[in-house]
């Protein structure tokens, strides 16, 4: 990962003498690919060669933090193909890092705590720091942008559809301070988040439902979660909640090795969930949504050891049984509300 | 009032930020030409403003059209405060003015500050309208075109030949006025860079009456020079050769040839060249060269001719019957005795002087012309040394002008035209120089010396064996440090032995390689405060009709001792192994000759002859035999250290890794099977030596170590694109002035193992350099192979194809060079972290790259502008010649360490520089710039102050060109990015 950066004119003096390292280490790798077995290089050669490089990189940074330029500017006459893949380069990141950022406020004060993260991952800190620019740079862009985050993220940025879904989510997190440090969600890699902010992107956020919406895809729709209240109903109503029980054992009987574990725990498997869903009008629980379905759901699956394929047959009767119920009324609310967090509990249920 | 000059200012985009509070700008643009000044609105608070101005006009005489250029000023508008300039554009219309070039300049330019560098681009456009003036006595040569190529460009015919053309004009260096003491570092180069515009337009227009006078329409290999003599003026000069050019009508073949007598007639003008000029010199109260010398051809009558000199190196066939050999001269002059520097009768006289002493050095050769001629200037302090060489020729008269150049009477023997050229000029018993002649190995009829040195590129029809090669000489000289008369006097001592040491070398290193030709010569001396340095470049060729070189063999001065014969044989085996290496590597396998006619009684020894003389202001003229004053074979005798480190660093040239040509010439001989990838590199050096006191052969090692690790950093940047052909290598060595020198008496030693290898001190050197880089396919794998190269980013499914060579393994590290740069880069590093990782992510983010159709945004995408010092594109064809780029830029920074040190400073500079004259060709309308030169790049420092300048001069050709035929197209990695990359490669 490139990790030499150029900060701004007037750090560059304090910076210079860091310049070198990265060269000689570069230099050093080189040597120890067999560079010098090429063309007759000597090291000198070679680090004339790599400073040169080094030099030619720091040029083209300056323009890699708006790539827009990069296609009109006049200084370097770069076909396309290589503006793409210089750009693409550029923005990747190591999952590992962007998993310890996640959730956490792209500011200065994070930004001290690289040093710890460098040292827990083994990436360079100046890895790390480009890394955590590029972030923080994308999210100062979009952050107040209207319309869909994951174009945004790719007109401003010119990044492939893949990598602007990855910047999406880590915009999308850092905007709504997602507790992802939690020592139980450890376990939970990049990808998982990833994909769990995709599905709350595109079911939860007021763009998701109307797209001629002119509003942030950042935020979740507030109208939303304040309806998700009403889902209370569930576990309020002894009656629905006993014949939701017996539609899903129905559903499940004979299906299931763990049926018997399933039906003493569903009321609170099911309490579990709909409480999640009430909840989520506070700022505060909706931060710790993940924690939650971790500790409420997922860990007590995981006590009973239930399989992937068990959870996913019990959560998709769980949902649709709902429908069977006459005095349900909040279908649409409930199936926007089930779909996301039963792929978000697919996604996260594993070791 | 013969013009209307129209701007119009339309947009400007990406500018900086003046404003600090609102991070925005509200920028004007200030249109100046001549004395006239045009404002547009403030455009309010925007980076990216929409001006859309009216159209400014100016009417103004075609005069001035051609000396002054168009001023664009941008500025930020300030209520309260001065308004704080951006930066300019200043835009040459000159190639508006010819019918045949451009019509309209329009585009994007870069907004150029000699503080900042590129700030932001503005969208201008410019039109002239030209009223028909036929005016006899105008100053103003609106029309004549003006080539940097040194041959007939590609779709022209010549028709005539008029000869040579010079001008010079002085100027005060505003860097050197009183007024300088007081204003700001950023109006004084302004100003600098304005005059140095102003002085070439105006030597242009010169240039231009003077060919109108002679008949012609046109200068061919027009080189300009400018000289920073410090005090005593700047100096700007050109020389060129005029011509009479014929558009082709492409698709039309010519068949008849332009020998047809029927021309001359033609053209007639009602006034001679030579008077003409003489005229010229009256009426104008400037001086020109007057014609001093009656030459009497051998045959012809005698004729009155000015110099018969030509700065072509490439002829049309036929043109160049016999060629003599090398001719060159040089001066060392005093500028403080100028009487008054600020008129050119002094510098022409000096300038007359030398062509004078060319001439009759040309003439001992029994030739009448001399070709490939070019000049130069070294400066140090007060000293200065005018250098100028050429190659001594018969020329075939019909393409000449009547009077230019003479009769020449033996012309009628009808050479072979692929070893005519060989033949010798002179007369066989009566030879300028000793020399060993032999019948021509091709025809058999006439002799041929065994040597031969020229300065122009190899003739097309020339039979050649083998291929060429790179060969060049390396010399330090120390000298001691001196003022005035005494320092002069020690280098015009010291520049014979330079001359001689150097031919030396060039003579073992060719005879190393089993060749008998150079072509391309080029040698270089420059001076510095305390020491001489000498390179020569040329390119080696074996002649086909030219004899064998022999070995070389070593000899030892004392021979009694065992261990001592014992090392000469060791040595001299050394030798013999490497010359069958070299005729291995070269292809060298000449047929067989056993008869050794020889036709004269003179035995073996060296002969290529290059005549010189230095005169000190004086003008005495000293004659040296470079001719080594051996009587038999050719042989070195070691018989003190020097020839010890002669055959040392004869051996210790690193041989050039497999896959990759070099050559000093336009083409590579022996290389015929072309690609269209091309791309250019310059790369400039600077070095320190420590203040220890070096030795000559300290230094020579240093020297010669200097440019071997440039050729070696340049085969190592390119190893992924062999088989490729570095072509038009063209180094320049300067030695630059003490005073910046001295502040650095601090001696840190830098940590860097990059910026510094000597702790810093006593002499700087800049080298500069650039080349072209062709790829070239040996043996006949065509179409696929190419792909190899320019698919290679594309992605797998290419990659795939052309499997059996490409080198998957290296290939994946280097997309070109650009790319290359950056990319082994991120690879580097991303190996560094995760080596794992690598490999997958690779291959996601080609193929993805492959099926993105992402377009990038702003609209449409900047053209493709390709440069090269080449006077041609391979494979390509050149439709129109839309006009001369000339350009001077000067940068200055007072935080030379906060832009990356010298390296970093010089790095972008260069950049900047490419990126303003793509710009400008492309408003043009071109699409490339052939005969592209870096002619000038001055590097001064002071890091005390953390301060450095650097003036940089470029000139070419625009043109258009179209690719030969389109089944070959090739994407535009190879064809684009590359042109882009500056190799500014700097050691500090």
């Amino acid at each position: 990962m490139p990790c030499y950066w150029w900060r701004d004119h007037g750090t560059w003096c304090s910076v210079l003498p860091a310049f070198c390292q990265p060269v000689s280490d570069a230099v050093k790798v080189r040597m120890d690919e067999g560079a010098l077995l090429e063309c007759e290089a000597n090291p000198e050669v070679l680090t004339s060669d790599t400073m040169d490089q080094f030099r030619t990189f720091q040029m083209c940074e300056r323009l890699l933090h708006s790539p827009t330029k990069l296609g009109s500017q006049l200084l370097y006459q770069i076909p396309a193909q290589n503006q793409i893949i210089l750009i693409e380069r550029y923005y990747e990141f190591d999952s590992v890092f962007a998993r310890e950022v996640l959730g956490k406020k792209l500011s200065k004060g994070t930004k001290k705590d690289l040093d710890d993260i460098s040292c827990k991952t083994g990436i360079t800190l100046k890895s790390c720091r480009r890394q955590f620019d590029n972030f923080k740079r994308v999210f100062k862009v979009v952050e107040e942008l209207k319309g869909p985050l994951v174009e945004n993220i790719q007109r401003h940025f010119l990044l492939s559809d893949t990598l602007a879904r990855d910047y999406a989510a880590i915009v999308f997190f850092a905007n709504s301070r997602f507790e992802t440090g939690k020592r139980k969600l450890q376990y939970l890699s990049f990808q998982d988040f990833a994909f769990c902010a995709g599905q709350l992107i595109s079911y939860w956020t007021i763009g998701a439902m109307d797209s001629m919406m002119e509003d942030m895809d950042v935020d979740l729709e507030k109208e939303f979660l304040n309806e998700l209240k009403d889902l209370k109903v569930l576990v309020n109503d002894k009656d629905m909640m006993d014949q939701h029980k017996i539609l899903v054992c129905a559903a499940l009987r004979g299906k299931i090795k763990v049926y018997k574990l399933m039906e003493v725990n569903f009321k609170n498997l099911s309490r579990a969930l709909i409480n999640l869903a009430s909840k989520l009008t506070h700022t505060k629980d909706v931060r710790d949504l993940f924690i939650d379905l971790v500790e409420k759901f997922i860990e007590p699956c995981r006590y009973d050891r239930w399989t992937v394929a068990e959870i996913t047959l019990f959560l998709t009767h769980y949902t649709n049984a709902a429908h069977c119920l006459g005095t349900f009324r909040h279908q649409m609310i409930w199936d926007r509300y089930m779909g996301v967090i039963k792929s978000c509990i697919l996604q996260m249920y594993h070791e | 009032m013969p013009g209307k000059l129209k701007a119009k200012i339309v947009a400007g985009r990406h500018l900086p930020v003046m404003d600090r509070a609102s991070d925005l700008t509200d920028a004007f643009v200030e249109v100046k030409f001549g004395n006239t000044t045009f404002k547009t609105d403030v455009y309010p608070k925007s980076l990216n403003p929409q001006w859309n101005s009216e159209w400014f006009k100016f009417e103004v005489d075609d005069e001035d059209l051609q000396d002054e250029p168009l001023q664009i000023t941008v500025l930020d508008h300030d209520t309260y405060s001065a308004n704080d300039a951006i930066g300019k554009v200043y835009i040459d219309i000159d190639p508006l003015l010819s019918s045949e070039a451009a019509t309209v300049i329009s585009g994007w330019f870069p907004i150029y500050d000699t503080i900042h560098g590129i700030r932001g681009e503005i969208n201008v456009l410019v039109k002239v309208d030209l009223f028909n003036d036929l005016n006899r006595f105008r100053q103003s040569s609106c029309g004549v075109k003006f080539f940097c190529t040194t041959s007939i460009p590609r779709c022209y015919r010549a028709a005539l030949v008029h000869g040579f053309v010079e001008e010079l004009v002085v100027n005060e260096d505003p860097e050197y006025q009183w007024i300088d003491r007081i204003r700001t570092p950023r109006a004084s180069n302004e100003a600098r860079q304005r005059l140095i515009s102003l002085m070439s337009g105006e030597l242009q227009r010169k240039i231009g009456l003077k060919v109108l006078e002679m008949g012609g329409n046109a200068v061919v290999g027009y080189l300009q020079c400018f000289d920073l003599e410090g005090e005593s003026g700047l100096v700007v000069r050109a020389i060129g050769t005029a011509c009479t050019l014929d558009k082709l009508i492409p698709g039309t073949e010519i068949k008849e040839s332009p020998l047809a007598h029927g021309c001359r007639s033609s053209h007639n003008s009602p006034v001679h060249s030579a008077c003409s000029s003489q005229r010229l010199s009256h009426s104008q109260n400037f001086s020109v060269s007057v014609p001093t010398l009656v030459f009497t051809g051998t045959g012809g009558s005698p004729r009155i001719c000015e110099f018969p000199f030509f700065t072509l190196t490439c002829f049309p066939p036929g043109f160049l019957v016999h060629i003599g050999g090398v001719v060159s001269a040089r001066s060392v002059k005093l500028l403080d005795r100028i009487h008054n520097p600020d008129e050119p009768e002094t510098r022409d006289a000096w300038w007359e002087e030398i062509r004078q002493e060319i001439k009759s050095h040309a003439k001992a050769l029994g030739c009448h012309a001399v070709v490939g001629y070019s000049e130069s200037t070294t400066i140090c302090e007060e000293v200065c040394i005018l250098s100028a060489s050429g190659t001594a020729a018969m020329l075939n008269p019909r393409f000449m002008r009547e009077g230019s150049v003479c009769v020449y009477s033996r012309f009628d023997d009808a050479s072979p035209p692929s070893c005519g050229f060989c033949h010798i000029p002179y007369d066989e018993f009566n030879m300028p120089f000793p020399a060993q002649l032999t019948y021509c190995y091709h025809c058999r009829r006439q002799k041929v010396p065994d040597v031969l040195f020229t300065t122009i590129d190899l003739p097309a029809e020339a039979a050649v064996t083998g291929k060429g090669c790179l060969i060049q000489a390396r010399l330090c000289r120390t000298k001691k440090k001196a003022q005035g008369e005494v320092n002069a006097t020690a280098i015009s001592n010291l520049l014979p032995f330079m001359e001689y040491e150097l031919h030396t070398q060039l003579m073992n290193k060719l005879k190393l390689r089993c060749m008998n030709a150079l072509f391309g010569l080029r040698i270089q001396i420059s001076v510095g405060e305390n020491m001489l340095l000498g390179l020569a470049s040329a390119t080696g060729v074996y002649l086909s009709a030219l004899p064998a070189p022999g070995g070389i063999q070593i000899a030892g001065k004392t021979p009694s001792d065992l261990s001592y014969d014992q090392h000469i044989s060791t040595m001299q085996k050394r030798i013999n192994d490497t010359i069958v290496m070299n005729k291995e590597l070269y292809n060298i396998h000449p047929p067989e000759c056993i008869e050794e006619v020889v036709g004269s009684p003179i035995p073996d020894r060296q002969r290529s002859r290059l005549f010189r003389s230095t005169s000190e202001s004086s003008d005495e003229l000293s004659e040296l035999d470079l001719s080594h004053g051996k009587k038999d074979a050719f042989v070195l005798e070691i018989d003190d250290t020097d020839a010890v480190e002669d055959i040392q660093s004869l051996l210790t040239d690193a041989p050039i890794p497999a896959g990759f040509y070099s050559c000093n010439t336009e083409v590579m001989p022996g290389i015929y099977n072309w690609t269209s990838g091309l791309q250019m590199f310059t790369s400039v050096r600077v070095y320190r030596l420590n203040n220890a006191n070096l030795t000559n052969q300290g230094l020579n090692k240093i020297f010669t170590d200097l440019c071997e690790n440039l050729l070696k950093s340049l085969y190592f940047k390119l190893r992924s694109m062999i088989p490729c052909c570095l072509c038009h290598l063209n180094f320049t060595v300067a030695v630059p002035e003490e005073e910046l020198i001295q502040v650095r008496r601090h001696t840190p030693k830098n940590t860097s193992p990059i910026l510094s290898i000597f702790p810093r001190n006593i002499l700087v050197s800049i080298r500069e350099l650039e080349f072209s880089v062709c790829f070239c396919f040996p043996g006949s794998g065509e179409n696929e192979e190419q792909l190899q190269f320019s698919m290679e980013l594309c992605g797998e499914s290419t990659s795939s194809n052309n499997q059996p060579t490409a080198k998957a393994s290296v290939s994946s590290v280097d997309y070109g060079s650009f790319a290359d740069r950056c990319s082994t880069w991120l690879e580097l590093l991303r190996l560094k972290a995760h080596t794992i990782r690598r490999g997958s992510v690779k291959t996601k983010v080609r193929s993805r790259s492959l099926r993105s159709t992402r377009s990038l945004p702003c609209g449409a995408p900047v053209t493709v502008v390709k440069m090269t010092p080449l006077s041609f594109l391979p494979r390509t064809r050149i439709v129109k010649y839309l006009g001369i780029i000339n350009m001077f830029f000067i940068r200055e920074t007072t935080s030379l360490r906060e832009e990356g040190g010298v390296s970093g400073f010089l790095h972008s500079f260069i950049a900047e520089v490419f990126a303003m004259v793509r710009a400008h060709v492309a408003a043009l309308g071109g699409n490339a710039v052939v005969s592209y030169s870096m002619k000038e790049c001055v590097f001064m420092e002071n890091p005390n102050k953390n301060q450095a300048q650097c003036l940089i001069n470029v000139s070419g050709d625009a043109v258009i060109f179209v690719r030969e035929s389109d089944q070959e197209a090739i994407p535009p990695l190879i064809t684009s990015g590359q042109t882009s990359t500056t190799g500014a490669d700097g050691t500090t």
